[in-house]
């Protein structure tokens, strides 16, 4: 069905890196070296070394050690909030679709008014009121990314709900879950499945900037966004700690971003470009 | 200008004038969202019962929200911000300066950003598929994907330690010299320019390429015009409006670029204020600076609009 060989390289390389990425994650306590928050150094911002491959963080602690945990706080954090992004919009947008009228346009004016703030604007606001803990976070980054979602749902859904066999299902008395679920579900998905791996690069990427500039996973923990937080005041003296995760962030959104481009092209041609 | 212009432009603004609104509403909602008393979330658990009673007098939490609202809403009407919690200082002095420093940065990021982008775009259309323009496109793909305080660190990185040609730390203060302003921003500005370019690189790129497809500039082509008076004198004139609207969405994501910016030089500018008063939940600046934040954003929304009906007679005449 799929052959390996008939992947093109740049989608390969994205598969791989990824794949190393998400291992990295599952088996952090395995694979890591040392502890999350152990201190292996008397002096802080060691060089790369045999012994702690990047040097230490700038409290002393192995930093390749906190990158693998790292990984898995960065991925664990923008996997939950696509997930409720993407269930929250998708079912808000087929249903708005479905059932048309008020419910349509005040949510649609509801998702309009949001969008028309920056989205990092919009959550500092909201995050210097709530408390600072990792289900805020990820409620907060989910709901108001979950108005992208909402838009490219809608306008799908809008679609396939004037299809005959939409149209069949209704005529023959099925409910609205069925409709919705079972009838606009699995024809709006190949669209979805590519913007999936889009909005979780937005993920990784608002994660990363809420962390840096303090608003996100608070210490001990830290996602890569944190740890570039921490290491930044070595860069003045030439210690380039900091970069290292600023550069994973970058490799995992260009790995996604060149598996969703293979996917959005792959689904694009056995659909006839409908996508 | 006929008066259907001037009609549909008044149109825009009022629509404009009413969004605004409605997100004044929003953002002051978004502050109240808290499900207990913001006092208590400001003051933690070991808060007096006389500073809960002082805290909430001072926020005037005694009065229902929308009573709240409204006094806010005049107090900004009236150019009144409110003070500042945590230092006691009137918002309105402390903005007009830091406002002012972020203007300017904006300003010069722009004014590089802009023509550069409008440039390479021409080039990638002009040797399209060639190795220039999957150069550029790919370039553009990869660095929407780099976070800001990425570029940001590489720059201070080999620009302000390894070469010492810029500062790595952006102070400015009143009455500083031009030229002495235009090196503390060198390094936060390239940033910026470097955040915007690609986007608006590519859509610009996306824009001349769709009129690169119509008939009059086949036509063109046929008649033996050179590639690039082609587009300068054809396809440019026609994509003018989409460029327009890129240009002003991309300089819209500026302002979520400059919070970060700001943050990674300690650009002494409103972004650093709004992320600095987060973190001690000083509630009255971040709805203030919130607010106009999104305003910058809306008009900038707006203009892209306007200027899209003036530069295309098509659209001033809505089917």
């Amino acid at each position: 069905m799929l052959d390996i060989r008939r992947i093109p390289i740049a989608a390969l390389i994205g598969l791989v890196l990824t794949a190393l990425f998400v291992l990295a994650a599952v088996f952090a306590p395995w694979i890591a070296p040392h502890g999350n928050a152990e201190i292996v150094s008397d002096t802080p911002w060691e060089p790369m070394s045999a012994l702690h491959w990047l040097g230490t963080d700038n409290l002393g602690r192995d930093l390749l050690s906190r990158m693998i945990y790292g990984a898995r706080i960065t991925l664990f954090i923008a996997v939950l909030a696509t997930a409720l992004s993407f269930s929250l919009g998708a079912i808000l947008g087929f249903s708005a679709a479905v059932f048309g009228g008020w419910f349509d346009t005040g949510l649609s004016r509801l998702v309009d008014l949001l969008m028309s703030i920056p989205t990092l604007i919009m959550a500092l606001v909201v995050l210097s009121v709530l408390p600072s803990n990792l289900v805020t976070l990820i409620l907060v980054m989910g709901v108001l990314d979950s108005t992208r979602v909402y838009r490219l749902s809608r306008a799908v859904a809008v679609d396939i709900n004037v299809m005959d066999y939409v149209e069949a299902a209704k005529l023959r008395g099925e409910g609205s879950g069925w409709i919705i679920f079972r009838e606009i579900l699995p024809n709006a998905l190949s669209p979805l499945i590519s913007e999936l791996g889009l909005r979780f690069i937005y993920a990784v990427l608002f994660l990363s900037t809420l962390s840096f500039l303090g608003l996100g996973v608070q210490p001990p923990d830290a996602d890569w966004g944190g740890m570039v937080k921490e290491n930044k005041d070595g860069i003045v003296f030439g210690i380039g700690a900091a970069l290292i995760p600023a550069a994973a962030i970058a490799a995992l959104a260009i790995s996604v971003n060149l598996v969703a481009d293979w996917i959005l092209n792959r689904t694009t041609s056995l659909k006839g470009g409908r996508g | 200008m006929s008066s259907p212009v001037l009609k549909l432009v008044a149109q825009r603004i009022a629509l404009g004038i009413l969004l605004l609104l409605a997100v004044s509403v929003l953002i002051f909602a978004g502050t109240q969202i808290l499900p207990g008393d913001v006092a208590q979330a400001i003051l933690g658990q070991s808060a007096t019962p006389e500073s809960l009673a002082n805290l909430r007098e001072q926020l005037g939490l005694n009065q229902p929200a929308y009573i709240r609202y409204f006094h806010w809403l005049g107090g900004v009407l009236t150019g009144d911000l409110g003070t500042a919690m945590s230092s006691g200082q009137d918002i309105a002095t402390s903005i007009k300066e830091r406002l002012w420093n972020t203007l300017f940065l904006a300003f010069w990021a722009a004014i590089v950003a802009i023509p550069l982008a409008i440039i390479l775009g021409l080039i990638a259309v002009r040797y399209r598929n060639g190795w220039v323009d999957k150069l550029i496109s790919g370039l553009a793909l990869a660095s929407t994907s780099f976070p800001e305080f990425f570029i940001g660190y590489v720059l201070v990185y080999f620009f302000a330690v390894q070469y010492q040609w810029f500062p790595a730390i952006s102070t400015v203060y009143d009455g500083m010299p031009f030229g002495e302003r235009m090196q503390a921003i060198a390094l936060p500005a390239a940033a910026l320019t470097l955040v915007v370019l690609a986007h608006m690189m590519r859509m610009t790129r996306a824009a001349i390429l769709n009129v690169m497809q119509s008939a009059y500039v086949e036509t063109a082509e046929l008649k033996g015009l050179s590639a690039f008076s082609v587009i300068r004198k054809h396809a440019f004139p026609n994509a003018i409006a989409p460029v327009i609207n890129v240009v002003m969405l991309n300089l819209a994501y500026l302002i979520v670029g400059v919070v970060v910016v700001e943050v990674i030089f300690v650009y002494p500018g409103m972004g650093q204020y709004l992320v600095d008063h987060v973190t001690k939940r000083d509630v009255p600046v971040v709805q203030a600076v919130g607010l106009i934040f999104a305003a910058v954003y809306i008009s900038l929304n707006i203009i892209a609009d306007i200027a899209a009906i003036v530069a295309n007679p098509r659209l001033r005449h809505p089917k």
